[in-house]
């Protein structure tokens, strides 16, 4: 079994491991203030790329094809008018999702996200014809139709959702943390949050929390450089998010959103530091989103030329790809996967189109726990 | 269409040259003529300055007036209102923009246990003129976070003024009388309605308001009253009481049965023009409330006491209310749970008969 990261193929494309002189310093000072909060973010550096078999990358290759193609489709399907209202497209950040998923314990950690959470829901393995009819607003959609696309929930996943209010999933990731931690069973929490949630009131409240009361919880932020039509150097005064929870003694880590080996990476240091009981971390994962934030941005904020340059020089499918090339997976076997997955996405809008809508009666189920 | 006001009088200017505008323009219109007249008039909100607001009702205004005066914000609501009160204690007079009405609630605290508050706990020496504008209501898809009206817990709060527009005309009158106003005025904009006068129809051609005469808005100054309804079709077979996009389906099931309603559009909730509902129930003894919110203490509840309360002699049957369903907004079924044309007809059929 060829070893991606440690063929010399893998090798020579691994960005070369920085070790800036400060933070050495620092780390020779036993268990100083500066050495925790970076200890994390110097061992992810020395090491920065998960040594992937040919076949795990190849598991990640198909997760990430299957967020793409599947997103593809619901872009489609929105324009044919079979989604309505708001739908946002997390093509271009699938390594993020699918690399950060991999080092969690399915069955034991749980997970909550915003409200481009179509990627999450596929890279935990839910079924994407379900997503799929929740986004046409079917019967047989995962929320019954009633959430929509920003509004996807799975307890058989521990997928806490699919929350549409900027921000508010944060907290409720640390009252999850804090439930594991209560009853003891080991499991953590991810909290997914944008580059522009990062700058709600509520996120602090919570890393301060957080931190004060050790809850596992890794806080991922989802730096794609832009929130709407804002651009990261227009809304925050600290641009660098994995410093913000350095006031709470959060160490964070700064990670390279577009190659999945990192990604993966990264989380298993992160995912370890927490399970150990150490509190908190925060993760800065940069990434880009390709498509517009919804379905009706008109993209003017951006040049055509800079969302190309990100395409053509850090797609996290293609640069996967090349990879697994370069490791000698065959090209036909890659084309036929990919046929596997647009046909299955293509069975899922097949699905999502010709479901049932919910009955109105449905309108008033689910709104307490009595039925009223 | 005769345009009346309760009392009558003129609210704008006639003279002015008017054209059609819809009622996003009629609003970038309102706050382009005050950040002109007032250099206090301040504009801060997310996407609404490089960008031009979600909606573009702020479109072009920072190139023109800078970006000290019409800046992007972080998303932060709380932050955003809350500075918007210090800005106003100190003299300015800030309109900031919370994107959705469904993102106000981060900001509630701000609203409500400062702004609210201040010029009552500092017995009149500080005041709050900040107008929080943010579009409101469903009808567009939009599913539970995009959809909400919430209109109903900015009533409930002393010191807040609530107003919603349901014309480009009114949009802009308003709006410059909530910016020059010296209380905190929340201004709901009912985003259906800001691109065409939707009528409930949802399955028929959606109409622009190029032809609608309320979309003739004079150029300049004008400012309409708050609290001051208005009296949107004069009629003697029941009272209908409106605001925001409902005005327009009442209007509609009212043309399409040719029913002989008095449909009086509320403009704003807090103040209410009292007399204006009074005098009509008085004339019609038959009384309809309308909203998009959901039922239970929905402003309808307060308006079918009043009406009670002033009218009961003259009432010949129980105040009716047509309203949001008692759930979250549902991303399926938008058009079972709009209060459209059917229950509307409904409602008024059951008053006529009774
Ligand atoms: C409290 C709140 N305010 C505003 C919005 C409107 N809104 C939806 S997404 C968004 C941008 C968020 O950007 P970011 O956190 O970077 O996430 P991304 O869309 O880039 O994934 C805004 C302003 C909202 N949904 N909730
Ligand atoms: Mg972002």
């Amino acid at each position: 079994m060829a070893r991606a990261a440690s063929s010399s193929s893998g090798k020579t494309k691994r960005a070369p491991a920085k070790k800036p002189a400060a933070q050495a310093t620092a780390s020779a000072g036993k268990s100083g203030d500066n050495f925790a909060l970076h200890s994390l973010q110097e061992a992810f550096q020395q090491d920065p790329r998960f040594d992937a078999t040919a076949e795990e990358l190849l598991t990640f290759y198909e997760r990430m094809l299957l967020i793409r193609r599947f997103e593809e489709k619901a872009g489609q399907l929105y324009g044919l008018g079979l989604i309505g209202g708001f739908c946002h497209l997390y093509i271009g950040q699938e390594a993020v999702a699918v690399g950060l998923q991999d080092a969690l314990q399915g069955g034991k950690d749980s997970v909550i996200t915003g409200y481009r959470d179509h990627g999450h829901m596929l890279a935990y393995g839910i079924d994407p014809k379900i997503i799929m009819a929740e986004l046409t607003g079917r019967q047989a959609g995962i929320s019954h139709g009633k959430g929509g696309s920003m509004h996807m929930f799975s307890t058989e996943h521990a997928f806490y959702g699919g929350h549409g209010i900027v921000g508010a999933q944060v907290p409720l990731g640390a009252g999850l943390a804090f439930a594991h931690k209560y009853r003891g069973d080991g499991g953590v929490c991810m909290a997914y949050f944008g580059d522009g949630a990062a700058n709600q009131g509520q996120v602090y409240e919570t890393f301060n929390m957080a931190s004060l009361w050790k809850l596992p919880i890794v806080f991922v932020i989802e730096n794609n450089q832009y929130a709407m039509g804002t651009s990261v150097k227009r809304s925050s005064a600290e641009t660098e998010f994995y410093r913000r929870g350095t006031a709470f003694r959060i160490p964070g880590m700064k990670v390279n959103g577009m190659d999945v080996l990192e990604v993966r990476k990264a989380a298993e240091i992160a995912v370890a530091h927490v399970r150990d009981g150490n509190g908190p971390v925060l993760m800065e994962l940069n990434t880009y989103r390709y498509r517009g934030h919804s379905m009706s941005d008109p993209a003017k904020y951006r040049t055509r030329e800079e969302v190309q340059g990100v395409r053509d020089h850090s797609d996290p499918i293609e640069g996967a790809k090349a990879e697994l090339i370069k490791l000698g997976v065959d090209e036909d076997k890659l084309k036929d996967l990919d046929k596997r997955i647009r046909a299955q996405v293509a069975e899922a809008a097949d699905f999502a189109e010709s479901s049932p809508e919910p009955a109105p009666s449905e309108l008033y189920t689910d709104v307490l726990v009595e039925t009223y | 269409m005769a345009r009346l006001t309760a009392d009558d009088e003129p609210v704008t200017l006639s003279e002015a040259p008017a054209r059609s505008l819809t009622m996003i323009e009629a609003i970038n219109d309102a706050l382009d003529t005050m950040l002109e007249r007032d250099p206090d008039v301040i504009l801060m909100g997310e996407d609404i300055g490089y960008f031009g607001g979600v909606f573009r009702c702020t479109a072009g205004l920072q190139e023109k007036y800078g970006h000290t005066r019409v800046f992007d914000t972080p998303i932060s609501e709380c932050g955003i209102i809350g500075v918007a009160v210090g800005m106003g204690a100190y003299g300015l007079r800030p309109v900031p923009e919370i994107q959705f009405a469904d993102y106000i609630y981060p900001g509630l605290d701000q609203l409500i246990s400062e702004a609210a508050r201040l010029r009552y706990r500092s017995a009149g020496e500080f005041i709050a003129p900040l107008t929080v504008r943010s579009p409101f209501g469903g009808g567009i898809f939009g599913g539970q976070t995009h959809s909400q009206s919430p209109e109903a817990l900015f009533t409930h709060v002393a010191g807040l003024k609530t107003v919603v527009p349901s014309t480009p005309h009114d949009a802009k009158g308003l709006l410059i009388a909530a910016i020059e106003d010296n209380d905190p005025v929340v201004f709901f904009e009912p985003k259906r309605i800001y691109n065409g006068p939707f009528d409930g129809y949802y399955d028929r051609p959606t109409r622009p308001w190029k032809d609608h005469p309320d979309a003739r808005v004079p150029e300049g100054y004008y400012s309409i009253p708050l609290g001051k309804a208005r009296i949107v079709r004069e009629g003697s077979a029941l009272t209908v009481l409106a605001y925001g996009t409902m005005v327009h389906v009442a209007e509609g099931v009212c043309r399409e049965k040719g029913v002989d309603a008095e449909i009086i559009d509320l403009r704003t909730l807090v103040p209410l023009d009292i007399e204006a509902v009074e005098n009509s129930v008085e004339k019609t003894g038959k009384c309809l409330v309308l909203h998009e919110a959901t039922r239970t203490s929905g402003f309808g509840a307060e308006l079918a006491a009043l009406v009670q309360e002033r009218c009961f002699y003259h009432l010949e049957a129980p105040v009716e209310r047509v309203t949001g369903f008692d759930t979250p907004y549902p991303h399926s079924l938008e058009w079972a749970y709009f209060p459209g044309p059917i229950r509307v007809g409904e409602a008024i059929d059951k008053l006529l008969e009774a």
